[in-house]
């Protein structure tokens, strides 16, 4: 094209930014840092004291091909290899996956209170896990993501068809309160069901207020492929969702299809926080507190936004795993009210950050 | 440029929102390089007929913009052909003007794929060209609305198209301003030679920058000719229904409001 103006003045290419401020190294590796750090915390803390020369050696033993003495005992090291390291790998996946998907819902909806708890879609999934457990061998243990899945889907859909025939010129707020409506309809629906079937109700109750297990790698084995296709998918279209923020006209102008974008990422962050809520339970907040955090530090582009929402994410739920194991030691507290505790505040600043859009 | 294959071809175009046709049976050929103006009352269907170029809304009739059905091309080969100006460009919280301008790139990149160093560059020629560049690194909600149209005149620059279309490019800016920015669409055109199809409501602005105008009235074009042609007092008078002077000048005819002695 008729690039080569005439009027353009000689510009020296490296006395000027990128065109984009692109993830740095030092961004991503602070973010890294960050993560293992909370990794790490998570691994040391707990009743039984480990020790951080021991953990460390520990792990370095686990490389193929290095033998080294951690100096931990039988029982020590399969406190660390069968409770403490799972309960710590599922806390990041399940970190990473409800900042991601809350980051892709509030891409996607343009709305910055969008997160998988507030939009119905962590209730919806809730109640299709529930229906999963009371229904017992007939679903089995991978039987209960998939209707967590459709029960997620079902409160997004629910949420969103309600929030848009209402919402006028005032879509962001009407959402998440049709989004409130609609999870707590699927609470009631989901209490009902734990009522009437009171031989599985502890187990049920103790996971809907949120809990990281300390029953082995099952939880990580059976979320982890969904995870990784939910996280992986968002991440794919981080350039994508920075074109969705100038509304449907102006990026369907720009060559993307907002629809069909919006599908994609609905289905893809309901799939993520259907396996989360399948194996943690109800955690709320996770999805706005981290990505508002992580744009306040490092500004709006997904490009930057989305990789460290997930490492930030998990830290996040690690050290809220941490906080929970610890507060009211030897008793847990759920983790859920942890990430509320800090999340209901936030939501509140986040709220009166946009007073003037909403 | 006459005789050329045309760039821009609409016959029997029709467009219905919520129901109602708002665009009715248009016929309308623009020659590339052409610069045409379409003027009409409000809700005469300018907004909707441009937005049926560019692919946004269905439209029946036969189409074809750049070579493209802009109803069935792929989003990104139409983007790659078409840019749009938009009325009220949307802002978004935190973005900067050299990001803005950047998404202009989209329909160019890979899939999945983020901007290559060809992309960052020709971003940059659009900022210099455009004279952006001391505001290329302040948030874009900051500036004025003059320069909000140039930041938006840039992004639809930077992807590169034959046809550029403007939706009131300058129905929110002081009477200096609008000249600036039609002046500086009307040196890219020549410049890059674009295809300009402007929707616009200063009717004296049409008339002096339009090469050729293009009246809709309730979805249907009423007329269609030079500028001297189309501003007929009388003519405007009825579509309007405004009482206004046309004085000729050299500049092209100039539209007076007059108000009602009584």
């Amino acid at each position: 094209m008729a690039l080569d103006l005439p009027r353009v003045r000689a510009v020296t290419a490296d006395a000027r930014p990128a065109t984009r401020p692109r993830l740095r190294w030092t961004t991503l590796g602070a973010g890294v840092t960050v993560c293992l750090g909370a990794v790490l915390v998570g691994c040391l803390v707990g009743p039984a004291g480990l020790g951080i020369r021991g953990v460390l050696l520990e792990l370095l033993d686990a490389i193929p091909g290095v033998e080294v003495d951690s100096g931990l005992s039988v029982t020590q090291q399969a406190i660390f290899w069968e409770i403490r390291l799972p309960r710590v790998v599922l806390g990041v996946l399940v970190g990473a996956t409800l900042a991601a998907a809350g980051t892709a819902y509030q891409g996607v909806f343009r709305n910055p209170l969008a997160d998988p708890y507030l939009l119905g879609v962590s209730s919806g999934a809730g109640l299709g896990a529930t229906l999963g457990i009371v229904a017992g061998g007939a679903v089995g243990p991978v039987g209960i993501p998939v209707l967590a899945f459709v029960g997620g889907l079902l409160g997004v859909a629910a949420t969103y068809a309600l929030g848009s025939s209402i919402g006028g010129g005032r879509g962001a707020v009407v959402i998440i309160l049709a989004g409130v409506a609609v999870g707590a309809f699927f609470n009631a629906i989901q209490n009902f069901v734990q009522q009437r079937y009171d031989d599985s109700l502890l187990s049920v109750y103790s996971w809907m207020l949120g809990r990281l297990s300390t029953d082995g790698w099952s939880d990580v084995l059976i979320a982890l492929p969904y995870v990784v296709v939910s996280c992986g998918v968002i991440l794919l279209y981080r350039r994508t969702l920075d074109v969705m923020a100038v509304g449907d006209v102006e990026a369907a102008s720009l060559g993307v299809d907002p629809a069909r974008v919006r599908l994609v990422l609905v289905l893809t962050a309901t799939l993520g926080t259907a396996a989360v809520v399948s194996v943690s339970g109800l955690i709320g907040f996770v999805g706005i507190v981290v990505p508002h955090a992580v744009r306040l530090l490092f500004g709006p582009a997904h490009q930057t936004l989305l990789p460290l929402a997930l490492l930030f994410g998990a830290a996040f739920l690690v050290l809220a795993d941490v906080v929970a194991r610890t507060a009211l030691a030897p008793a847990e507290v759920p983790i859920g009210v942890v990430t509320a505790v800090v999340g209901a505040p936030f939501f509140l600043i986040v709220l009166r950050r946009h007073k003037g859009t909403l | 440029m006459k005789g050329a294959q045309p760039v821009v071809e609409c016959r029997g175009v029709g467009v219905d929102r919520g129901g109602v046709r708002v665009v009715t049976d248009v016929d309308l050929v623009v020659e590339p390089g052409d610069w045409v103006v379409v003027v009409g009352p409000n809700g005469a269907g300018k907004t909707s007929l441009l937005h049926a170029m560019a692919g946004l809304i269905p439209a029946t009739g036969h189409l074809s913009v750049g070579g493209l059905d802009p109803g069935h091309a792929p989003r990104r080969r139409m983007a790659r052909v078409v840019a749009l100006m938009p009325q009220r460009p949307v802002v978004p919280e935190g973005t900067s003007v050299r990001e803005l301008v950047a998404l202009g790139r989209t329909p160019h990149l890979r899939r999945f794929g983020t901007e290559t160093a060809e992309d960052r560059e020709a971003v940059e020629r659009t900022i210099d060209r455009l004279e952006l560049v001391a505001l290329a690194d302040r948030p874009a909600l900051d500036v004025s609305g003059g320069e909000l149209q140039r930041v938006v005149l840039a992004r639809a620059l930077a992807q590169e198209p034959q046809v550029l279309l403007l939706d009131e490019p300058t129905s929110a800016l002081d009477i200096g301003h609008q000249q600036s920015v039609l002046d500086l669409v009307s040196e890219m055109r020549l410049e890059r030679q674009l295809t300009v199809i402007a929707a616009m409501h200063d009717l004296t602005l049409a008339g002096q920058y339009g090469r050729r105008v293009v009246l809709l009235h309730r979805g249907q074009v009423v007329a269609d000719a030079t500028p001297a042609e189309v501003l007929q007092p009388a003519r405007l008078a009825e579509v309007y229904d405004a009482r206004v002077e046309v004085l000729q000048r050299a500049a092209g005819p100039v539209v007076l409001p007059v108000r009602d002695p009584g």
